[in-house]
Protein backbone atom coordinates (compact mmCIF):
# COMPACT_ATOMS: atom_id res chain seq x y z
CA UNK A 1 0.00 0.00 0.00
CA UNK A 2 3.03 2.20 0.36
CA UNK A 3 4.27 2.46 -2.87
CA UNK A 4 0.79 3.80 -4.09
CA UNK A 5 1.32 7.07 -6.52
CA UNK A 6 -1.00 10.07 -4.77
CA UNK A 7 -2.16 11.99 -7.82
CA UNK A 8 -3.36 14.81 -6.02
CA UNK A 9 -0.33 16.84 -4.30
CA UNK A 10 -2.70 19.23 -2.62
CA UNK A 11 -4.26 16.19 -0.94
CA UNK A 12 -0.53 15.79 0.63
CA UNK A 13 -1.27 17.34 4.42
CA UNK A 14 -4.13 15.38 4.96
CA UNK A 15 -3.03 12.08 4.13
CA UNK A 16 -1.33 10.65 7.35
CA UNK A 17 -5.11 11.20 9.38
CA UNK A 18 -6.67 10.47 6.41
CA UNK A 19 -4.97 7.07 6.70
CA UNK A 20 -5.23 6.51 10.35
CA UNK A 21 -8.97 6.91 10.10
CA UNK A 22 -9.11 4.64 6.95
CA UNK A 23 -7.70 2.32 9.10
CA UNK A 24 -9.41 2.58 12.05
CA UNK A 25 -12.53 2.30 9.99
CA UNK A 26 -11.21 -0.91 8.25
CA UNK A 27 -10.61 -2.26 11.22
CA UNK A 28 -14.21 -1.75 12.69
CA UNK A 29 -15.49 -2.91 9.52
CA UNK A 30 -13.54 -6.33 9.48
CA UNK A 31 -14.46 -7.14 12.79
CA UNK A 32 -17.54 -6.84 12.22
CA UNK A 33 -17.21 -9.16 9.63
CA UNK A 34 -15.65 -11.81 11.04
CA UNK A 35 -18.43 -12.11 13.30
CA UNK A 36 -20.88 -12.35 11.12
CA UNK A 37 -18.98 -14.90 9.31
CA UNK A 38 -18.56 -16.64 12.55
CA UNK A 39 -22.16 -16.28 13.18
CA UNK A 40 -23.41 -17.55 9.73
CA UNK A 41 -20.47 -20.77 9.66
CA UNK A 42 -21.72 -21.97 13.01
CA UNK A 43 -25.66 -21.52 12.00
CA UNK A 44 -25.21 -23.57 9.12
CA UNK A 45 -23.11 -26.34 10.70
CA UNK A 46 -25.09 -27.04 13.27
CA UNK A 47 -27.94 -27.50 10.31
CA UNK A 48 -25.84 -29.68 8.37
CA UNK A 49 -24.38 -31.84 10.85
CA UNK A 50 -27.46 -31.99 13.93
CA UNK A 51 -29.40 -34.81 11.50
CA UNK A 52 -26.06 -37.01 12.01
CA UNK A 53 -25.47 -36.00 16.10
CA UNK A 54 -29.64 -37.04 16.52
CA UNK A 55 -29.54 -40.02 14.51
CA UNK A 56 -26.25 -41.11 16.93
CA UNK A 57 -28.26 -40.02 19.83
CA UNK A 58 -31.65 -41.73 18.17
CA UNK A 59 -30.29 -44.92 17.96
CA UNK A 60 -29.56 -45.45 21.50
CA UNK A 61 -33.11 -44.66 22.12
CA UNK A 62 -36.05 -46.31 22.76
CA UNK A 63 -38.70 -47.00 20.20
CA UNK A 64 -41.16 -44.89 22.13
CA UNK A 65 -39.12 -41.80 22.48
CA UNK A 66 -37.78 -41.29 18.77
CA UNK A 67 -40.49 -39.53 17.55
CA UNK A 68 -41.40 -37.67 20.25
CA UNK A 69 -38.47 -34.99 21.11
CA UNK A 70 -36.07 -33.34 18.79
CA UNK A 71 -33.29 -34.02 21.76
CA UNK A 72 -29.91 -35.76 21.21
CA UNK A 73 -29.76 -37.42 24.82
CA UNK A 74 -32.30 -40.18 24.76
CA UNK A 75 -33.97 -40.42 27.86
CA UNK A 76 -33.67 -44.21 28.98
CA UNK A 77 -30.54 -45.22 26.98
CA UNK A 78 -30.79 -48.58 25.26
CA UNK A 79 -28.55 -50.92 23.24
CA UNK A 80 -31.82 -52.64 22.14
CA UNK A 81 -31.85 -51.17 19.07
CA UNK A 82 -27.81 -52.61 18.26
CA UNK A 83 -28.69 -55.81 19.78
CA UNK A 84 -31.36 -56.99 17.47
CA UNK A 85 -30.56 -54.84 14.28
CA UNK A 86 -27.17 -56.37 14.58
CA UNK A 87 -28.73 -60.46 14.35
CA UNK A 88 -31.40 -59.03 11.57
CA UNK A 89 -33.91 -61.18 10.36
CA UNK A 90 -31.82 -63.27 7.89
CA UNK A 91 -29.70 -66.07 8.79
CA UNK A 92 -26.64 -63.71 8.90
CA UNK A 93 -25.60 -61.39 11.54
CA UNK A 94 -24.51 -57.66 10.31
CA UNK A 95 -20.92 -58.91 10.64
CA UNK A 96 -21.62 -60.89 7.83
CA UNK A 97 -22.28 -58.34 5.48
CA UNK A 98 -19.51 -55.70 6.97
CA UNK A 99 -16.98 -59.09 5.73
CA UNK A 100 -18.78 -58.96 2.10
CA UNK A 101 -18.49 -54.96 2.24
CA UNK A 102 -14.57 -55.40 2.94
CA UNK A 103 -14.15 -58.14 -0.17
CA UNK A 104 -15.97 -55.98 -1.92
CA UNK A 105 -14.03 -53.15 -1.13
CA UNK A 106 -10.16 -54.45 -0.87
CA UNK A 107 -9.65 -56.29 -4.05
CA UNK A 108 -11.49 -53.25 -5.94
CA UNK A 109 -8.98 -50.78 -3.98
CA UNK A 110 -5.97 -52.50 -4.71
CA UNK A 111 -6.92 -53.05 -8.53
CA UNK A 112 -8.07 -49.73 -8.69
CA UNK A 113 -4.30 -48.07 -7.39
CA UNK A 114 -2.36 -50.47 -9.72
CA UNK A 115 -4.32 -50.17 -13.10
CA UNK A 116 -5.09 -46.01 -12.71
CA UNK A 117 -1.21 -45.20 -11.58
CA UNK A 118 -0.25 -47.53 -15.09
CA UNK A 119 -2.46 -45.68 -17.46
CA UNK A 120 -1.09 -41.81 -15.41
CA UNK A 121 2.08 -43.39 -15.73
CA UNK A 122 1.64 -43.77 -19.75
CA UNK A 123 -0.50 -40.53 -20.01
CA UNK A 124 1.90 -38.11 -18.12
CA UNK A 125 5.47 -39.48 -19.25
CA UNK A 126 5.39 -41.47 -22.70
CA UNK A 127 4.62 -40.44 -25.55
CA UNK A 128 3.11 -43.27 -28.11
CA UNK A 129 0.39 -43.12 -31.00
CA UNK A 130 -3.00 -42.36 -30.45
CA UNK A 131 -2.39 -40.81 -27.17
CA UNK A 132 -4.60 -37.58 -27.78
CA UNK A 133 -7.56 -39.80 -28.81
CA UNK A 134 -6.89 -42.09 -25.39
CA UNK A 135 -6.86 -39.13 -23.34
CA UNK A 136 -9.74 -37.52 -24.52
CA UNK A 137 -11.52 -40.63 -23.65
CA UNK A 138 -10.25 -40.45 -20.32
CA UNK A 139 -12.81 -36.84 -20.40
CA UNK A 140 -15.32 -38.89 -21.95
CA UNK A 141 -15.75 -41.78 -20.02
CA UNK A 142 -15.70 -39.08 -16.66
CA UNK A 143 -18.50 -37.26 -18.47
CA UNK A 144 -20.52 -40.02 -19.88
CA UNK A 145 -23.49 -40.97 -17.29
CA UNK A 146 -23.35 -44.34 -16.54
CA UNK A 147 -26.70 -45.29 -16.88
CA UNK A 148 -26.30 -45.96 -20.80
CA UNK A 149 -23.95 -48.48 -20.43
CA UNK A 150 -25.18 -50.36 -17.50
CA UNK A 151 -27.57 -52.66 -19.37
CA UNK A 152 -25.10 -54.24 -22.38
CA UNK A 153 -22.45 -54.76 -18.93
CA UNK A 154 -25.07 -56.28 -17.13
CA UNK A 155 -25.67 -58.64 -20.14
CA UNK A 156 -21.71 -58.84 -20.79
CA UNK A 157 -21.47 -60.15 -17.07
CA UNK A 158 -24.28 -62.53 -17.39
CA UNK A 159 -22.80 -64.41 -20.51
CA UNK A 160 -19.61 -64.43 -18.77
CA UNK A 161 -21.64 -66.15 -16.01
CA UNK A 162 -20.48 -63.78 -13.08
CA UNK A 163 -23.82 -62.76 -11.36
CA UNK A 164 -23.88 -63.07 -8.28
CA UNK A 165 -20.53 -62.57 -7.59
CA UNK A 166 -18.19 -59.56 -6.77
CA UNK A 167 -16.31 -59.96 -10.50
CA UNK A 168 -18.68 -57.35 -11.73
CA UNK A 169 -18.03 -54.78 -8.85
CA UNK A 170 -13.85 -55.73 -8.98
CA UNK A 171 -13.29 -56.18 -12.76
CA UNK A 172 -14.49 -53.02 -14.66
CA UNK A 173 -12.51 -50.63 -11.79
CA UNK A 174 -9.18 -53.07 -12.21
CA UNK A 175 -8.84 -51.98 -15.55
CA UNK A 176 -8.98 -48.44 -14.59
CA UNK A 177 -12.65 -47.76 -15.52
CA UNK A 178 -12.81 -45.12 -12.91
CA UNK A 179 -12.12 -41.80 -15.30
CA UNK A 180 -11.61 -39.33 -12.33
CA UNK A 181 -8.72 -41.36 -10.38
CA UNK A 182 -6.94 -41.68 -14.06
CA UNK A 183 -7.73 -38.11 -14.65
CA UNK A 184 -6.46 -36.90 -11.38
CA UNK A 185 -3.36 -39.27 -11.32
CA UNK A 186 -2.35 -37.69 -14.58
CA UNK A 187 -2.97 -34.48 -13.47
CA UNK A 188 -0.66 -34.87 -9.98
CA UNK A 189 2.04 -36.31 -11.76
CA UNK A 190 2.35 -33.69 -14.63
CA UNK A 191 2.98 -31.26 -12.21
CA UNK A 192 5.98 -32.89 -10.63
CA UNK A 193 9.27 -32.81 -12.31
CA UNK A 194 10.69 -35.83 -14.37
CA UNK A 195 14.07 -35.15 -12.97
CA UNK A 196 14.93 -38.09 -10.79
CA UNK A 197 13.52 -40.49 -13.36
CA UNK A 198 16.04 -39.18 -15.86
CA UNK A 199 18.73 -39.88 -13.26
CA UNK A 200 17.01 -43.14 -12.28
CA UNK A 201 16.99 -43.90 -16.63
CA UNK A 202 20.61 -42.82 -16.48
CA UNK A 203 21.92 -45.02 -13.50
CA UNK A 204 20.52 -47.92 -15.37
CA UNK A 205 16.55 -48.26 -14.06
CA UNK A 206 14.47 -49.50 -16.47
CA UNK A 207 10.71 -47.92 -17.03
CA UNK A 208 8.86 -50.37 -14.79
CA UNK A 209 11.60 -50.06 -11.64
CA UNK A 210 11.34 -46.08 -12.18
CA UNK A 211 7.70 -46.80 -12.26
CA UNK A 212 8.09 -48.41 -8.68
CA UNK A 213 10.87 -47.14 -6.86
CA UNK A 214 10.91 -43.07 -8.04
CA UNK A 215 7.17 -42.30 -9.28
CA UNK A 216 4.91 -44.03 -7.07
CA UNK A 217 6.73 -42.70 -4.03
CA UNK A 218 6.33 -39.02 -5.46
CA UNK A 219 2.68 -40.11 -6.40
CA UNK A 220 1.80 -41.54 -2.73
CA UNK A 221 -0.39 -38.22 -1.64
CA UNK A 222 -2.50 -38.19 -4.50
CA UNK A 223 -2.71 -42.18 -4.44
CA UNK A 224 -3.80 -42.46 -0.98
CA UNK A 225 -6.35 -39.87 -1.99
CA UNK A 226 -7.96 -42.59 -4.61
CA UNK A 227 -7.78 -45.08 -2.46
CA UNK A 228 -9.92 -43.30 0.46
CA UNK A 229 -12.15 -42.13 -2.21
CA UNK A 230 -12.78 -45.29 -3.85
CA UNK A 231 -12.81 -46.98 -0.57
CA UNK A 232 -15.47 -44.44 0.28
CA UNK A 233 -17.70 -45.01 -2.89
CA UNK A 234 -17.83 -48.56 -2.74
CA UNK A 235 -18.38 -48.65 0.82
CA UNK A 236 -21.72 -46.24 -0.22
CA UNK A 237 -22.36 -47.99 -3.88
CA UNK A 238 -25.66 -48.76 -3.75
CA UNK A 239 -26.89 -49.67 -7.15
CA UNK A 240 -24.55 -51.87 -8.45
CA UNK A 241 -24.58 -54.66 -5.79
CA UNK A 242 -28.49 -54.22 -6.28
CA UNK A 243 -28.11 -55.11 -9.67
CA UNK A 244 -24.91 -58.15 -9.23
CA UNK A 245 -25.66 -59.52 -6.30
CA UNK A 246 -28.21 -61.07 -5.70
CA UNK A 247 -27.66 -63.72 -2.81
CA UNK A 248 -28.22 -62.27 0.77
CA UNK A 249 -25.19 -64.03 1.84
CA UNK A 250 -23.05 -61.90 -0.59
CA UNK A 251 -25.53 -58.82 0.40
CA UNK A 252 -22.70 -55.97 1.33
CA UNK A 253 -23.91 -53.65 4.23
CA UNK A 254 -25.71 -50.84 1.95
CA UNK A 255 -27.97 -54.09 0.44
CA UNK A 256 -28.65 -55.33 4.03
CA UNK A 257 -29.74 -51.88 5.02
CA UNK A 258 -31.95 -51.93 3.15
CA UNK A 259 -33.36 -55.34 3.54
CA UNK A 260 -33.87 -54.74 7.54
CA UNK A 261 -35.73 -51.34 6.32
CA UNK A 262 -38.15 -54.08 4.02
CA UNK A 263 -38.25 -57.13 6.70
CA UNK A 264 -38.43 -54.93 9.70
CA UNK A 265 -42.06 -54.16 11.45
CA UNK A 266 -42.73 -50.68 11.28
CA UNK A 267 -42.40 -49.70 14.38
CA UNK A 268 -38.83 -51.32 15.29
CA UNK A 269 -37.35 -48.12 14.51
CA UNK A 270 -34.06 -47.95 16.15
CA UNK A 271 -33.16 -51.26 14.88
CA UNK A 272 -32.33 -49.44 11.44
CA UNK A 273 -30.97 -46.00 13.11
CA UNK A 274 -28.79 -48.61 14.73
CA UNK A 275 -27.74 -50.00 11.72
CA UNK A 276 -27.45 -47.02 9.91
CA UNK A 277 -25.15 -45.63 12.06
CA UNK A 278 -22.80 -48.76 12.14
CA UNK A 279 -23.15 -48.49 7.76
CA UNK A 280 -21.68 -44.69 8.04
CA UNK A 281 -19.18 -45.13 11.00
CA UNK A 282 -16.21 -46.81 9.15
CA UNK A 283 -16.82 -43.95 6.29
CA UNK A 284 -16.15 -41.65 9.31
CA UNK A 285 -13.92 -42.68 10.85
CA UNK A 286 -11.29 -43.27 7.62
CA UNK A 287 -12.65 -39.42 6.99
CA UNK A 288 -11.23 -37.79 9.87
CA UNK A 289 -8.16 -39.76 10.13
CA UNK A 290 -6.85 -39.00 6.68
CA UNK A 291 -9.13 -35.70 5.91
CA UNK A 292 -6.21 -34.40 4.61
CA UNK A 293 -6.31 -36.10 1.37
CA UNK A 294 -10.08 -36.26 0.71
CA UNK A 295 -9.48 -32.16 0.80
CA UNK A 296 -6.66 -32.31 -1.72
CA UNK A 297 -7.79 -34.61 -3.77
CA UNK A 298 -11.29 -32.75 -4.21
CA UNK A 299 -8.93 -29.57 -5.07
CA UNK A 300 -7.12 -31.43 -7.36
CA UNK A 301 -9.87 -32.84 -9.42
CA UNK A 302 -11.20 -29.71 -9.65
CA UNK A 303 -7.86 -27.75 -11.26
CA UNK A 304 -8.26 -26.45 -14.36
CA UNK A 305 -5.86 -28.80 -16.40
CA UNK B 1 12.45 -44.56 -29.47
CA UNK B 2 10.09 -47.13 -31.28
CA UNK B 3 9.82 -49.20 -28.21
CA UNK B 4 9.73 -46.06 -25.78
CA UNK B 5 6.18 -45.74 -27.95
CA UNK B 6 4.77 -48.93 -27.27
CA UNK B 7 6.22 -49.46 -23.81
CA UNK B 8 3.33 -46.14 -23.42
CA UNK B 9 1.09 -48.29 -24.78
CA UNK B 10 2.22 -51.05 -22.71
CA UNK B 11 1.35 -49.59 -19.33
CA UNK B 12 -1.68 -48.38 -21.03
CA UNK B 13 -3.43 -51.72 -21.94
CA UNK B 14 -4.98 -52.38 -18.61
CA UNK B 15 -6.91 -48.41 -19.17
CA UNK B 16 -7.81 -49.81 -23.25
CA UNK B 17 -8.69 -53.43 -22.56
CA UNK B 18 -11.21 -51.59 -19.87
CA UNK B 19 -12.38 -48.37 -22.18
CA UNK B 20 -13.16 -51.01 -25.10
CA UNK B 21 -14.99 -53.93 -23.29
CA UNK B 22 -17.09 -52.19 -20.37
CA UNK B 23 -17.59 -48.59 -21.92
CA UNK B 24 -16.99 -48.44 -25.84
CA UNK B 25 -19.00 -51.63 -27.19
CA UNK B 26 -21.21 -51.56 -24.12
CA UNK B 27 -22.15 -47.98 -25.57
CA UNK B 28 -23.04 -48.93 -28.90
CA UNK B 29 -24.41 -52.28 -27.65
CA UNK B 30 -27.20 -49.88 -25.55
CA UNK B 31 -27.31 -47.86 -28.54
CA UNK B 32 -28.65 -50.80 -30.56
CA UNK B 33 -30.66 -52.42 -27.93
CA UNK B 34 -32.55 -49.50 -27.79
CA UNK B 35 -33.86 -50.40 -31.31
CA UNK B 36 -34.66 -53.73 -30.68
CA UNK B 37 -36.84 -55.36 -27.94
CA UNK B 38 -35.48 -57.99 -25.86
CA UNK B 39 -36.86 -59.61 -22.62
CA UNK B 40 -33.85 -61.71 -22.19
CA UNK B 41 -35.70 -64.92 -23.39
CA UNK B 42 -35.70 -64.51 -26.73
CA UNK B 43 -33.00 -62.78 -28.77
CA UNK B 44 -33.12 -59.43 -29.53
CA UNK B 45 -35.65 -58.36 -32.43
CA UNK B 46 -35.54 -55.19 -33.89
CA UNK B 47 -38.20 -53.03 -34.32
CA UNK B 48 -36.73 -49.83 -35.62
CA UNK B 49 -37.83 -46.62 -33.69
CA UNK B 50 -40.77 -48.21 -32.07
CA UNK B 51 -39.33 -47.76 -28.73
CA UNK B 52 -39.03 -44.15 -29.12
CA UNK B 53 -42.22 -43.61 -30.79
CA UNK B 54 -43.78 -45.56 -27.67
CA UNK B 55 -42.19 -43.24 -25.20
CA UNK B 56 -42.84 -40.31 -26.46
CA UNK B 57 -46.52 -41.20 -28.09
CA UNK B 58 -48.23 -43.48 -25.64
CA UNK B 59 -45.85 -43.41 -22.79
CA UNK B 60 -47.42 -40.88 -19.94
CA UNK B 61 -45.35 -42.67 -17.13
CA UNK B 62 -41.78 -41.99 -19.29
CA UNK B 63 -43.21 -38.46 -19.81
CA UNK B 64 -43.96 -37.56 -16.28
CA UNK B 65 -40.33 -39.09 -15.46
CA UNK B 66 -38.93 -36.81 -17.70
CA UNK B 67 -40.48 -33.36 -16.55
CA UNK B 68 -39.97 -34.72 -12.80
CA UNK B 69 -36.12 -35.30 -13.63
CA UNK B 70 -36.22 -32.28 -15.54
CA UNK B 71 -37.62 -29.92 -12.89
CA UNK B 72 -35.08 -31.89 -10.39
CA UNK B 73 -32.12 -31.29 -11.93
CA UNK B 74 -33.13 -27.25 -12.81
CA UNK B 75 -33.86 -27.10 -9.14
CA UNK B 76 -30.77 -28.92 -7.82
CA UNK B 77 -28.11 -27.59 -9.48
CA UNK B 78 -28.36 -24.14 -9.05
CA UNK B 79 -29.30 -24.56 -5.47
CA UNK B 80 -26.35 -26.86 -4.52
CA UNK B 81 -23.82 -24.53 -6.45
CA UNK B 82 -24.95 -21.60 -5.48
CA UNK B 83 -24.94 -22.63 -1.62
CA UNK B 84 -21.61 -24.12 -2.16
CA UNK B 85 -20.20 -20.95 -3.76
CA UNK B 86 -21.77 -19.05 -0.21
CA UNK B 87 -20.45 -20.73 2.36
CA UNK B 88 -16.91 -20.81 0.15
CA UNK B 89 -16.97 -17.32 -0.01
CA UNK B 90 -18.02 -16.84 3.73
CA UNK B 91 -15.12 -19.45 4.60
CA UNK B 92 -12.58 -17.47 2.40
CA UNK B 93 -11.34 -15.35 5.18
CA UNK B 94 -9.03 -14.92 7.53
CA UNK B 95 -10.90 -17.36 9.50
CA UNK B 96 -9.21 -19.06 12.81
CA UNK B 97 -11.07 -22.24 12.40
CA UNK B 98 -11.30 -22.64 8.84
CA UNK B 99 -10.19 -26.14 8.57
CA UNK B 100 -12.69 -27.03 11.14
CA UNK B 101 -15.74 -25.65 9.10
CA UNK B 102 -14.53 -26.96 6.09
CA UNK B 103 -13.94 -30.01 7.58
CA UNK B 104 -17.15 -30.08 9.03
CA UNK B 105 -18.98 -28.81 6.16
CA UNK B 106 -17.42 -31.68 4.61
CA UNK B 107 -18.48 -34.69 6.55
CA UNK B 108 -22.68 -35.17 4.50
CA UNK B 109 -20.76 -35.19 1.70
CA UNK B 110 -18.37 -37.93 2.44
CA UNK B 111 -21.82 -40.11 3.32
CA UNK B 112 -22.79 -39.04 -0.23
CA UNK B 113 -25.37 -41.62 -1.49
CA UNK B 114 -25.17 -43.43 1.76
CA UNK B 115 -28.40 -45.52 2.31
CA UNK B 116 -28.09 -44.84 5.90
CA UNK B 117 -28.66 -41.40 4.94
CA UNK B 118 -31.58 -41.90 2.52
CA UNK B 119 -33.29 -44.13 5.84
CA UNK B 120 -31.88 -40.64 8.31
CA UNK B 121 -33.61 -38.59 5.57
CA UNK B 122 -36.94 -40.83 5.57
CA UNK B 123 -36.71 -40.12 9.80
CA UNK B 124 -36.04 -35.88 9.48
CA UNK B 125 -38.98 -35.76 7.22
CA UNK B 126 -41.76 -38.15 8.71
CA UNK B 127 -44.59 -36.60 9.65
CA UNK B 128 -43.29 -36.44 13.44
CA UNK B 129 -39.80 -35.97 12.49
CA UNK B 130 -37.40 -33.34 12.90
CA UNK B 131 -37.81 -31.09 10.31
CA UNK B 132 -41.49 -30.29 11.45
CA UNK B 133 -40.73 -30.39 14.66
CA UNK B 134 -37.86 -27.54 14.27
CA UNK B 135 -40.62 -26.15 12.06
CA UNK B 136 -43.38 -26.06 14.88
CA UNK B 137 -40.43 -24.72 17.44
CA UNK B 138 -40.73 -21.31 14.93
CA UNK B 139 -44.76 -21.72 14.26
CA UNK B 140 -45.47 -23.04 11.20
CA UNK B 141 -47.38 -26.36 10.94
CA UNK B 142 -46.35 -29.76 10.24
CA UNK B 143 -45.15 -30.11 6.16
CA UNK B 144 -46.46 -33.44 4.77
CA UNK B 145 -43.37 -34.12 3.43
CA UNK B 146 -43.76 -37.34 1.38
CA UNK B 147 -48.00 -37.20 1.13
CA UNK B 148 -48.04 -34.70 -0.92
CA UNK B 149 -46.71 -34.57 -4.43
CA UNK B 150 -45.06 -31.20 -4.69
CA UNK B 151 -43.18 -31.14 -1.82
CA UNK B 152 -41.70 -35.13 -1.89
CA UNK B 153 -39.21 -34.14 -4.88
CA UNK B 154 -37.83 -31.27 -2.54
CA UNK B 155 -37.13 -33.27 0.04
CA UNK B 156 -34.27 -35.18 -2.44
CA UNK B 157 -33.56 -31.88 -3.62
CA UNK B 158 -32.52 -30.87 0.38
CA UNK B 159 -30.75 -34.12 0.68
CA UNK B 160 -28.37 -33.55 -2.21
CA UNK B 161 -28.03 -29.77 -1.11
CA UNK B 162 -26.76 -30.81 2.03
CA UNK B 163 -23.68 -32.61 0.63
CA UNK B 164 -22.82 -29.56 -0.81
CA UNK B 165 -19.11 -30.33 0.28
CA UNK B 166 -17.12 -31.30 -2.35
CA UNK B 167 -18.31 -28.64 -4.89
CA UNK B 168 -17.15 -26.10 -1.46
CA UNK B 169 -14.18 -27.11 -1.37
CA UNK B 170 -13.61 -26.61 -5.40
CA UNK B 171 -14.93 -23.36 -4.95
CA UNK B 172 -12.59 -22.69 -1.66
CA UNK B 173 -9.54 -24.07 -3.55
CA UNK B 174 -10.50 -21.52 -6.17
CA UNK B 175 -10.97 -18.51 -3.94
CA UNK B 176 -7.81 -19.34 -2.00
CA UNK B 177 -5.53 -19.21 -5.28
CA UNK B 178 -7.14 -15.81 -6.52
CA UNK B 179 -4.11 -13.15 -6.15
CA UNK B 180 -4.52 -10.89 -3.52
CA UNK B 181 -3.90 -7.32 -5.19
CA UNK B 182 -6.05 -7.48 -7.43
CA UNK B 183 -8.74 -7.31 -4.33
CA UNK B 184 -6.26 -4.30 -3.13
CA UNK B 185 -6.35 -2.57 -6.25
CA UNK B 186 -10.21 -2.90 -6.54
CA UNK B 187 -10.65 -1.69 -2.86
CA UNK B 188 -8.35 1.55 -3.52
CA UNK B 189 -10.30 2.33 -6.36
CA UNK B 190 -12.93 2.34 -4.21
CA UNK B 191 -15.26 -0.98 -4.90
CA UNK B 192 -17.77 -1.91 -2.50
CA UNK B 193 -17.91 -5.89 -1.07
CA UNK B 194 -20.31 -6.54 -3.42
CA UNK B 195 -18.50 -5.03 -6.53
CA UNK B 196 -15.75 -6.23 -6.14
CA UNK B 197 -17.80 -9.91 -5.47
CA UNK B 198 -19.12 -10.00 -8.90
CA UNK B 199 -16.80 -8.22 -10.64
CA UNK B 200 -13.79 -9.74 -9.74
CA UNK B 201 -14.32 -13.29 -7.46
CA UNK B 202 -16.79 -14.02 -9.97
CA UNK B 203 -15.53 -13.59 -13.48
CA UNK B 204 -12.38 -15.82 -11.59
CA UNK B 205 -14.06 -18.18 -10.74
CA UNK B 206 -16.06 -19.19 -14.01
CA UNK B 207 -13.91 -21.77 -15.12
CA UNK B 208 -14.44 -24.05 -11.50
CA UNK B 209 -18.18 -22.93 -11.80
CA UNK B 210 -18.02 -24.61 -15.21
CA UNK B 211 -16.42 -27.66 -13.98
CA UNK B 212 -18.88 -28.21 -11.14
CA UNK B 213 -22.27 -27.28 -13.11
CA UNK B 214 -21.38 -30.06 -15.92
CA UNK B 215 -20.19 -32.81 -12.65
CA UNK B 216 -23.15 -31.70 -10.91
CA UNK B 217 -25.57 -32.15 -14.01
CA UNK B 218 -24.15 -35.44 -14.94
CA UNK B 219 -24.65 -37.04 -11.46
CA UNK B 220 -28.55 -35.24 -10.43
CA UNK B 221 -29.59 -36.30 -14.02
CA UNK B 222 -28.62 -40.08 -12.52
CA UNK B 223 -30.06 -39.79 -9.22
CA UNK B 224 -31.03 -42.66 -8.32
CA UNK B 225 -30.43 -43.63 -4.67
CA UNK B 226 -32.52 -40.80 -2.76
CA UNK B 227 -35.89 -41.47 -4.56
CA UNK B 228 -35.19 -45.21 -4.89
CA UNK B 229 -34.69 -45.29 -1.00
CA UNK B 230 -36.97 -42.41 0.71
CA UNK B 231 -39.86 -42.43 -1.17
CA UNK B 232 -39.86 -45.12 -3.81
CA UNK B 233 -40.73 -42.58 -6.48
CA UNK B 234 -44.10 -41.81 -5.00
CA UNK B 235 -46.18 -40.31 -4.03
CA UNK B 236 -48.33 -40.27 -7.67
CA UNK B 237 -44.72 -40.76 -9.57
CA UNK B 238 -43.47 -37.18 -8.10
CA UNK B 239 -39.91 -38.58 -7.49
CA UNK B 240 -40.05 -41.42 -10.02
CA UNK B 241 -37.01 -40.02 -11.51
CA UNK B 242 -35.84 -41.87 -14.85
CA UNK B 243 -32.87 -43.69 -13.43
CA UNK B 244 -35.78 -45.30 -11.88
CA UNK B 245 -37.50 -46.18 -14.38
CA UNK B 246 -34.65 -47.82 -16.37
CA UNK B 247 -33.86 -49.47 -13.47
CA UNK B 248 -37.62 -50.92 -12.92
CA UNK B 249 -38.20 -51.30 -16.95
CA UNK B 250 -34.44 -53.16 -17.21
CA UNK B 251 -34.13 -55.45 -14.04
CA UNK B 252 -37.61 -55.75 -12.59
CA UNK B 253 -39.36 -56.30 -15.90
CA UNK B 254 -36.54 -57.21 -18.06
CA UNK B 255 -37.57 -54.85 -20.61
CA UNK B 256 -33.76 -54.66 -22.17
CA UNK B 257 -34.56 -52.88 -25.28
CA UNK B 258 -37.09 -50.48 -24.04
CA UNK B 259 -35.18 -49.71 -20.91
CA UNK B 260 -31.87 -48.51 -23.24
CA UNK B 261 -33.63 -46.41 -25.22
CA UNK B 262 -35.13 -44.77 -21.95
CA UNK B 263 -30.94 -44.39 -21.32
CA UNK B 264 -30.60 -43.10 -24.46
CA UNK B 265 -33.14 -40.07 -24.44
CA UNK B 266 -31.76 -39.32 -21.02
CA UNK B 267 -28.23 -39.85 -22.28
CA UNK B 268 -28.69 -37.39 -25.28
CA UNK B 269 -30.28 -34.66 -22.81
CA UNK B 270 -27.07 -34.78 -20.71
CA UNK B 271 -24.75 -34.28 -23.94
CA UNK B 272 -27.46 -31.72 -25.86
CA UNK B 273 -27.40 -29.65 -22.03
CA UNK B 274 -23.12 -30.15 -21.67
CA UNK B 275 -22.52 -29.24 -24.95
CA UNK B 276 -24.67 -26.35 -24.90
CA UNK B 277 -22.79 -25.54 -21.63
CA UNK B 278 -19.27 -25.97 -23.22
CA UNK B 279 -20.16 -24.27 -26.33
CA UNK B 280 -21.71 -20.89 -24.21
CA UNK B 281 -18.46 -21.24 -21.83
CA UNK B 282 -16.64 -19.31 -24.58
CA UNK B 283 -18.88 -16.41 -23.68
CA UNK B 284 -19.21 -16.63 -19.95
CA UNK B 285 -15.76 -18.86 -19.00
CA UNK B 286 -12.71 -16.67 -18.23
CA UNK B 287 -9.59 -18.57 -18.48
CA UNK B 288 -6.87 -16.11 -16.86
CA UNK B 289 -3.40 -15.91 -18.83
CA UNK B 290 -5.74 -17.81 -21.87
CA UNK B 291 -4.01 -18.70 -24.50
CA UNK B 292 -6.30 -19.34 -26.86
CA UNK B 293 -6.65 -17.07 -29.64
Amino acid sequence: MTNVPVTRPAARPDIKALNEAAALRRARREMLSTLVRYGLLAIVGLVMLYPLIWLIGASFKTNQEIFTGAGFLPHAPTAEGYIKGWQTSTPYTFGRFFWNSFLIILPKVIGTAISCTMAAYAFARFDFPLKKVLFTSVIAILLLPNVVTRIPQYLLFRDLGWLDSFLPLWVPSALAGDAFFVFMLVQFLRSLPADMEEAARVDGANSLQTLIFIVVPMLAPALISVCLFQFMWTMNDFLGPLIYVSSVDKYPVSLALKLSIDTTEAFDWNRILAMSVLTILPALIVFFAAQRYFIEGISAGGRKG
Amino acid sequence: MKGQRLLGLGYLTPYIVGLLVFTAVPFLASLYLSFTSYDLMNSPRWSGIANYVRLFTRDRTFIRSLNVTLLYVFLTVPLKLTFALFIAAILNYKLKFINVFRTAFYVPSILGGSIAIAVLWRYLFASEGLVNMALGAVGFGPVDWFGDPTNALFTITLLRCWQFGSAMVIFLAALQSIDRSLYEAAEIDGAGKVRTFFFITLPLLTPVIFFNLIMQMVQAFQEFNGPYIITQGGPLKSTYLLPLYIYEEAFKKFNMGYASAIAWVLFLIIMVLTLVAFWSSRKWVYYAGDKRS
